[in-house]
């Protein structure tokens, strides 16, 4: 086997509060292969954003890395500090954020923008970098991108200025890319333009594309493999075909019955019952007990399993898919 | 007869810079065409979603209906009433009663200051209709406690604010309520609760929905009829089963085409190619012409008009 770009084992990210500890990340692991996408999905509160930015040191304090290891192609990266891991980010893992607005500076021209990380991260003349960017930009599909690298990013529509930040985040030839809600903030017809374009650069480079959505289509659409987080834990892991067509884990049966789909016409939709809890307030046992037609009694006493080596359901009771309610 | 009928319905905005700057720099005045002769009907008791992508005036009909904003030509009437025409303050008022209007942002629209009674009650109280007991009633109504009456909107999360607005819509017993997509703030799971919520409400109090959504296959599960908005142009319209079946306008194919679907698992489609055009200066003819496949001479010189097309109306010139 490969060696996979980026591997976490039994990351947990701690928050410190008045009211004592929060766990928004908890013992999770998973690997990425390079030229894959892994979804990564669960709803707002799950972890999903906070595990993405443990992998690119971009925590704000006072979370930080409480347990766990995080390797990128073979290498520690979870203690670096500072200057260390200033000089990896960028190079080795780029990130792609939900508002490309934000991730812009709206005072520099792309093209300055673009050179500014090459230089930074490439050892090469300032005329190649100028060189590179335009490729860069091309390569994303902004027509006209020898012009339009003197552009402002105000200047640019939604779905071109998230090209523009794609192409930021590959202008380093990074190795992983981490992608925060990428097309969240975008309409469908430039949100399939973006999937198709992060699919069609992950394959032609080989990068690892750790794709963080909400959006079971997307994922659907765009992954190889998902990881479906629930507070703060992962719920299920395993190639996108198996986990959205048969389930294991009551949670990712319930999310399934719960999207709206063209197939299932105007009949009631499941309804999973309450709410995510907070993470002061978790429940005994696994996190999803209460609001789960399968618990019992081990359930409310005893932790979820932990997930066995890359696959499956951290469930007591996986669905066997007779009983599967969507 | 329609509760609701909207006809030839355009609205412009003055998009201008001050007049110092257009003298200085010779420019123009700009407008803004957010809406553009847009003709329907909603029945009463059904739910007509508007689906469109952002720019497309979906919400800014929806703000015309409730009176947010007057048009600038063409006429919305409810009941028969056209609110920006109409003189008699009795039938305005009526009339006015009878439309409610649920937001996006179940966080930008209740008054943090507010308790929730007060925020539910104040449209029968501004009214000075009798309010005692009301809220605790909706409450329940909509799934919460009663006892959450006192408490304050941050107490709650998003998916019970949203059910919060919905009691609010609720109070004055309206018979038409406008919904500028009110489960796109939402996760899934949370998502599914409130939707099921309204089709329950929907069923119980006889009520009539315009639902304005972006996501297609919400609009698919809720809708009883459904009108496609392109830059301001209503190009399709038809009954959802119908239009996600036989889809006949080609911005419409490739909307249903863009969609992520949940049962394709890597599918590689060539994704649409450009994007919705400048609407201070629209392309001639149809809309639609730069981006669409079958565009012919006749696309770019003139204007398709609505027309009927087996079980659906479309505005295409090619369609068939």
């Amino acid at each position: 086997m490969t060696q996979s770009v980026l591997s976490i084992r039994d990351l947990t990210v701690e928050i410190p509060t008045r009211h004592g500890i929060l766990r928004p990340v908890d013992g999770v692991s998973y690997d990425i292969a390079p030229g894959e996408i892994l979804g990564v999905v669960g709803e707002s509160g799950a972890g999903k954003s906070m595990a993405g930015n443990a992998v690119i040191g971009l925590l704000s304090p006072p979370a930080r890395i409480a347990k766990g290891e995080i390797h990128v192609n073979g290498k520690r990266i979870d203690h670096l500090k500072g200057d260390a891991m200033r000089r990896l980010r960028g190079k080795e893992i780029g990130m792609v954020f939900q508002d490309p607005l934000t991730s812009l500076n709206p005072l520099l021209r792309i093209g300055d923008q673009l050179t500014e990380t090459i230089l930074a991260h490439l050892d090469v003349s300032r005329s190649e970098a100028e060189k590179r960017a335009v490729a860069a930009l091309d390569e994303v599909g902004i027509p006209g991108a020898a012009e339009r690298i003197t552009s402002y990013p105000h200047e640019f529509s939604g779905g071109m200025r998230q090209r523009v930040v794609i192409a930021l985040a590959l202008c380093a030839e990074p190795s992983l890319i981490i992608a925060d809600e990428p097309t969240t903030a975008l309409d469908v017809s430039v949100q399939a333009q973006i999937i198709a374009l992060l699919k069609s650069l992950c394959k032609e480079r080989g990068t690892a594309v750790m794709l963080i959505t909400h959006d079971m289509g997307v994922i659907a659409e765009a992954a190889d493999r998902v990881a479906v987080m629930y507070a703060g834990k992962l719920a299920e892991l395993g190639s996108v075909r198996d986990v959205l067509t048969t389930p294991r884990h009551p949670y990712t049966d319930g999310l399934m019955g719960s999207t709206p789909l063209a197939s299932r016409g105007k009949k009631r939709l499941h309804q999973i019952p309450g709410a995510m809890p907070r993470l002061d307030n978790l429940p005994d046992g696994c996190a999803f007990h209460p609001r789960c037609p399968f618990a019992q009694d081990t359930c409310r006493a005893d932790p979820a399993p932990k997930l066995s080596d890359g696959n499956g359901a951290a469930c007591w009771f996986p669905l066997s898919h007779a009983e599967a309610v969507a | 007869m329609a509760l609701v009928s909207v006809a030839n319905l355009t609205r412009i905005f003055d998009v201008s810079k001050p007049w110092l700057n257009r003298l200085i720099e010779r420019r123009k005045k700009a407008y803004l065409t957010a809406v553009s002769d847009v003709s329907f009907e909603i029945e009463e008791k059904t739910v007509y979603s508007l689906v469109g992508e952002s720019g497309s005036g979906k919400s800014t009909i929806g703000k015309m209906l409730v009176g947010l904003q007057r048009p600038t030509s063409g006429s919305v009437k409810i009941r028969d009433v056209d609110l920006a025409r109409e003189t008699d303050a009795a039938k305005i008022d009526a009339v006015r009663a009878d439309i409610q209007m649920i937001f996006q942002d179940p966080f930008a629209s209740l008054n943090p200051r507010w308790r929730v009674r007060d925020i539910i009650v104040e449209p029968v109280a501004a009214r000075g209709g009798e309010t005692k007991g009301l809220a605790e009633k909706l409450l329940e109504q909509v799934g919460l406690s009663a006892r959450d009456a006192g408490k304050f909107p941050h107490e709650f999360s998003g998916g019970q604010r949203q059910r919060i607005c919905i009691a609010r819509a609720l109070a004055s017993e309206p018979r038409l309520i406008v919904c500028d997509e009110p489960t796109s703030a939402l996760d899934v799971s949370v998502q599914a609760q409130v939707l099921n919520l309204m089709s329950d409400l929907k069923d119980d109090l006889g009520l009539t929905y315009l639902f304005i959504s972006h996501d297609l296959t919400v609009v698919q599960h809720i809708s009883d009829r459904v009108g496609v908005l392109y830059l301001g142009r209503l190009v399709e319209e038809a009954a959802p089963d119908e239009l996600f079946d036989d889809p006949k306008h080609p911005y419409t194919q490739m909307l249903l085409e863009a969609a992520p679907k949940l049962g394709e698992f890597g599918r590689d489609v060539p994704p649409p190619k450009g994007e919705i055009p400048d609407p201070i200066n629209p392309p001639t003819g149809c809309a639609y012409h730069p981006r669409c496949p079958l565009a012919a001479d006749i696309c770019k010189a003139e204007r398709p008009q609505m027309r009927e097309l087996r079980e659906a109306k479309v505005a295409c010139h090619m369609a068939k």
